[in-house]
């Protein structure tokens, strides 16, 4: 396997659905090839930054049109009781 | 407060997703305003039938996609992809090479350690890079690696196929490494 290849193949391979045959191939030259190495670990690390930024964030405001409709929800469920 | 806590839990995450469709702050923190309004409206009705976190975000998705109609602006040429390869040509050796055909000429440098990685500068490098994806691209990286949704889900949500999503989800992912090797001076 080619490197330009791999780079193609890496989302496959993360999500697990390359055959048996490719993955095992580019296991292979991942063994063998620090660049690819290198690669793979960077799109790893970009994923897992990514979902840093999903994580809650420094103390979010609640807008109040939302704190607004919340108690009108609330208030309306205990009228409805 | 649950519902806050709720709220806030999932904020940031879904400035991200409305943005991928409306390319405004400001537009997007009403269309998550606008959601959580309808969930509330909507709270009843719900069945259990997905989890909680799936449902919010599909009227999510659906709110924003609706206001990005209603806004209809035009798609700067910078946030077209023309297809091809992910990564640079010039980074490798050409097919005719006699020795390594198709191998790094300047192959990826390793990063700094995960520690060293979750700095504020570099998670703005990371937002910076989402947010110039191409739209489709965006929804799918935002929804499957912010949002920490699975496969299927994203499929439903945004209604494409389970081929379509991975091939808008390794472009997407191909484009934020490359900004962030960028940002890092990374090249050997």
């Amino acid at each position: 396997m080619d490197c330009n290849e791999l780079v193609e193949l890496v989302t496959e391979y993360l999500e697990g659905a390359l055959d048996p045959v490719e993955r095992a191939r580019l296991e292979q030259h991942l063994t063998v090839c620090d660049g690819c190495e290198a690669y793979v670990a960077q799109i790893r690390e970009t994923v897992r930054l990514a979902g840093k930024l999903g994580a809650a964030d420094l103390d979010p405001e609640v807008s109040p049109r939302v704190l607004q409709a919340f108690r009108a929800w609330k208030a309306g469920r205990n009228t409805s009781k | 407060m649950a519902f806050e806590r709720l709220v806030r839990a999932h904020d940031a995450a879904m400035r991200r997703v409305a943005r991928a469709y409306v390319h405004d702050e400001a537009v997007a923190a009403e269309v998550v305003q606008d959601t959580w309004v309808a969930v509330l409206e909507g709270l009843e009705r719900f069945e259990g039938a997905s989890s909680l976190k799936t449902w919010v975000f599909t009227i999510l998705v659906n709110r924003a996609r609706t206001r990005h109609r209603r806004e209809a602006r035009t798609v700067p040429m910078s946030a077209l992809d023309a297809g091809g390869p992910t990564v640079d040509p010039e980074r490798f050796l050409p097919p005719d090479h006699p020795e390594w055909p198709g191998h790094w000429a300047s192959p990826p440098r390793r990063w700094d350690p995960e520690e060293r990685m979750e700095t504020i500068e570099t998670l703005g490098y990371i937002d910076e890079a989402v947010r110039a994806l191409p739209e489709a691209q965006a929804q799918v990286m935002v929804l499957r690696d912010v949002a920490g949704f699975s496969s299927d889900d994203v499929c439903a949500m945004l209604e494409v196929s389970a081929g379509n999503q991975r091939v808008l989800l390794h472009r997407a992912r191909a484009r934020v490494r490359a900004a962030l090797e960028k940002r890092l001076g990374g090249e050997r």
